[in-house]
């Protein structure tokens, strides 16, 4: 055991080597991306630099939900460069400064308070979990620094106040998306509801559902719960096949749908299963095996979109970063480019006049979508309807609000 | 009428899983008066390690009788090690202390357990759920109408492994010599001593049979719901600890009984109610039970020696 501790502390530096790398400044030269461990910038980047608007970002590149804020950097980064390429914003180049918020809500308020009072950002992009963007939010509100959340979809965040944005849409939606899918493509009469008792966003998404459902004059024939972490749901399975459904809502989280999936074979229901963003993770291969296929859940973005934005970005990521972005990555992408824009629009870059800029976002062409702010500062915004397939997902349709 | 045949079926298989981790429950309080709140987590290394072997052996192997055995006697000699690695370093040091030292030490195992396992170095597997690979194939072996009632082969394996292990179990205690020195040191370890009866080794014996026991029931458990986690342990522990003193722990076929019964009713619960009730229900029928016999179902209310 003691020769382990040497070892992490290796595999520490050279994670902190290759972040360092990755985090390289712009072509724009000195006032570049810092790296992420949270010092202030050696060169450029620093508030007095005339020549460049500061952009902030908080995420979570390490911690629980690390692959979150790393995708979403790498897709705000993706965003910089090419704006800085086509000239920059009033003639000035961009730069972001990221910051690590340890998947800690705590952290991400301290960050944002020094991204606001130390660099004094014009602009926070940031985080991807909610309760880290409640805790920004909160700052950012006060201090009138205009804050973008890229994908946190929890109704609170953008209650929080009038600088407060998102370019996703929100929980809620979801359950629109899904009942319209199912009323108008699968055809669905009848169908049942499976909900996990111990999350917000579960209950959230499946009473909207519901009740939408039997506005477009479906019947939901019964409601069953589970508790987050339960592993057994034949009770609840057996209950729902004695109302015999043509399909079942279960807007839950991957670890427990592919094992829902399972038993539900297993007890005889052979209807197709649906669900929300929550199922969005190679895990549902796996813990779901040959039982999931055939289901269908809602997303923010396909890589599969035929769509020639869409498949532009994809390019330009893979030949940036290797792999295929992810949902989150282009989400981060999208809510830099509608800061950028905005900025291009604002009378200046005090805080008033960006948050007026980013409030007339409309019918801003992201690749997770186009971007329209309601009033309530939210993205009004399609979402994907994705089929789960031999270990992959594929692209069935495009669903508008 | 065929969706409580169904409820019926559910709720013996998952109360069989119960029963044998309670089995194990009870095997350490009647010799020790030792409430082992690791059992649950040993349960769940068994897991893991059944894991490992199955996928060792590879895809092939695992629907064979031999590939079967394989990784189940390397999850159970495993944790009959593991048992006896606790008790020799955790508890029999503590043996002379106040019965509460142990039991706090208990937890604390429990705990290394479940959150050690959580980690992301070397062999531990993480805190993400895993898929069980499918080590037995699962068939259906009775269905009743249009699939209106289903019975697998698992369930009647599982229920028929659960009653010759508890059958087995209460041979050993009340036929064999090694069960007449168990109920020796159960009843006062330091005579028994004095009597030539080897204690440690009886306790330590005690620990590795409930701990192996453990890890068998851990892998029915997981070829059960075919989902497993570092933390599946604390929760199947709590309720075959529930089982046990339902049924009055220390008492072999109580145990049993009241993992069936306890499995029978949150099955019922789930079913006919609402899932958030299921937790709520089992340990309000607990603490029934403990106001009206206070010694479980089966057990005998002995006068505390002050």
């Amino acid at each position: 055991m003691r020769r382990l501790a040497p070892m992490l502390l290796a595999a520490l530096a050279v994670l902190a080597a290759a972040c360092e790398k990755k985090t390289q400044p712009p072509p724009s030269g000195e006032a570049g991306t810092q790296a992420a461990q949270g010092q202030p910038a050696g060169t450029g980047g620093t508030p007095a630099n005339a020549d460049t608007i500061l952009l902030g970002q908080v995420g979570a590149l390490t911690g629980g939900q690390a692959t979150f804020g790393i995708s979403t950097r790498n897709g705000i980064e993706l965003a910089l460069k090419e704006a800085n390429a086509a000239g920059g914003v009033k003639g000035k180049k961009l730069a972001v400064k990221v910051y690590d918020n340890q998947s800690k809500p705590e952290e991400a308020a301290q960050a944002t308070t020094r991204l606001i009072t130390q660099d004094k950002v014009v602009l926070i992009l940031g985080d991807v979990a909610s309760s880290n963007s409640l805790a920004m939010a909160e700052k950012a509100q006060a201090a009138g620094v205009p804050m973008i959340t890229p994908s946190s979809t929890n109704t609170t965040v953008t209650q929080k106040g009038d600088y407060i944005f998102r370019v996703c849409f929100i929980d809620p939606f979801q359950g629109f998306v899904m009942a319209k899918f199912a009323r108008d493509e699968l055809k669905l009469g009848k169908v049942a509801v499976l909900q996990d008792n111990k999350s917000a966003y579960s209950i959230d998404l499946s009473d909207v559902f519901t009740r939408k459902f039997r506005e477009m004059g479906g019947t939901v024939a019964t409601t069953e719960s589970y508790s987050q972490g339960d592993t057994d749901y034949r009770a609840q399975l057996t209950a729902i096949k004695k109302t015999q459904p043509d399909g079942i809502y279960v807007p839950g989280y991957y670890s427990e749908v592919g094992v829902i999936a399972r038993q539900a074979r297993e007890v005889g229901l052979k209807v197709p299963l649906m669900g929300g963003d929550g199922w969005d993770s190679e895990k549902l291969f796996e813990l779901g095996g040959s039982a999931i296929t055939g289901s269908y859940f809602s997303n923010h973005y396909s890589p599969d979109n035929p769509d020639a934005r869409v498949q532009k970005f994809i390019a330009d990521y893979k030949a940036a970063y290797g792999g295929v972005p992810d949902a989150l990555a282009a989400l981060g992408y999208d809510a830099a480019r509608v800061a950028i824009e905005a900025l291009q629009r604002a009378k200046d870059l005090s805080g008033p006049s960006v948050r007026d800029a980013i409030a007339q976002t409309k019918d801003f062409p992201g690749v997770a979508g186009t971007v329209t702010l309601d009033e309530k500062r939210n993205a009004v915004k399609s979402a994907v309807v994705l089929k789960v397939g031999d270990g992959k997902t594929q692209y069935v349709t495009t669903i508008s609000p | 009428m065929a969706q409580l045949l169904q409820h019926l079926i559910n709720g013996l298989a998952a109360g069989t899983i119960y029963a044998l981790v309670a089995l194990g429950y009870t095997m350490v309080y009647g010799v020790l008066k030792l409430i082992n709140f690791a059992h649950g987590d040993v349960m769940m290394v068994g897991v893991y390690m059944g894991y490992a072997t199955a996928f060792a052996l590879g895809r092939e192997a695992r629907g064979s009788l031999l590939g079967i055995a394989a990784v189940f006697a390397v999850a159970m000699l495993g944790c009959a090690l593991l048992g006896f690695l606790i008790e020799r370093f955790a508890y029999r040091p503590l043996r002379e202390k106040p019965r509460l030292t142990a039991l706090i030490t208990a937890i604390g195992i429990s705990f290394a357990l479940s959150y050690g396992f959580q980690l992301d170095i070397g062999f531990l597997p993480g805190a993400s759920p895993r898929a069980f690979p499918e080590i037995i194939e699962p068939t259906e072996w009775l269905i009743i109408g249009d699939r209106d009632v289903v019975v697998w082969n698992w369930q009647v394996i599982s229920f028929l492994i659960a009653v010759g292990l508890m059958v087995g179990l209460q041979y050993l205690v009340f036929g064999t010599r090694f069960g007449q020195a168990m109920r020796a040191v159960s009843w006062d370890h330091r005579v028994a001593a004095l009597m030539g009866i080897p204690t440690d080794r009886v306790i330590a014996l005690t620990f590795m049979l409930s701990s192996g026991l453990a890890a068998g029931a851990g892998l029915l458990y997981a070829i059960k719901d075919t989902s497993v986690s570092p933390l599946m342990g604390l929760y199947v522990g709590l309720k075959a600890f529930v089982a046990a003193v339902i049924g009055g722990i220390g008492h072999v076929p109580g145990a049993v009984i009241g993992a069936l019964v306890l499995g029978l009713v949150e099955e019922f619960v789930v079913g006919y109610a609402a899932s958030s009730w299921r937790d709520a229900v089992a340990f309000g029928f607990l603490i029934l039970v403990l106001l009206v016999k206070p010694g479980g179902l089966f057990g005998r209310v002995a006068a505390e020696k002050v």
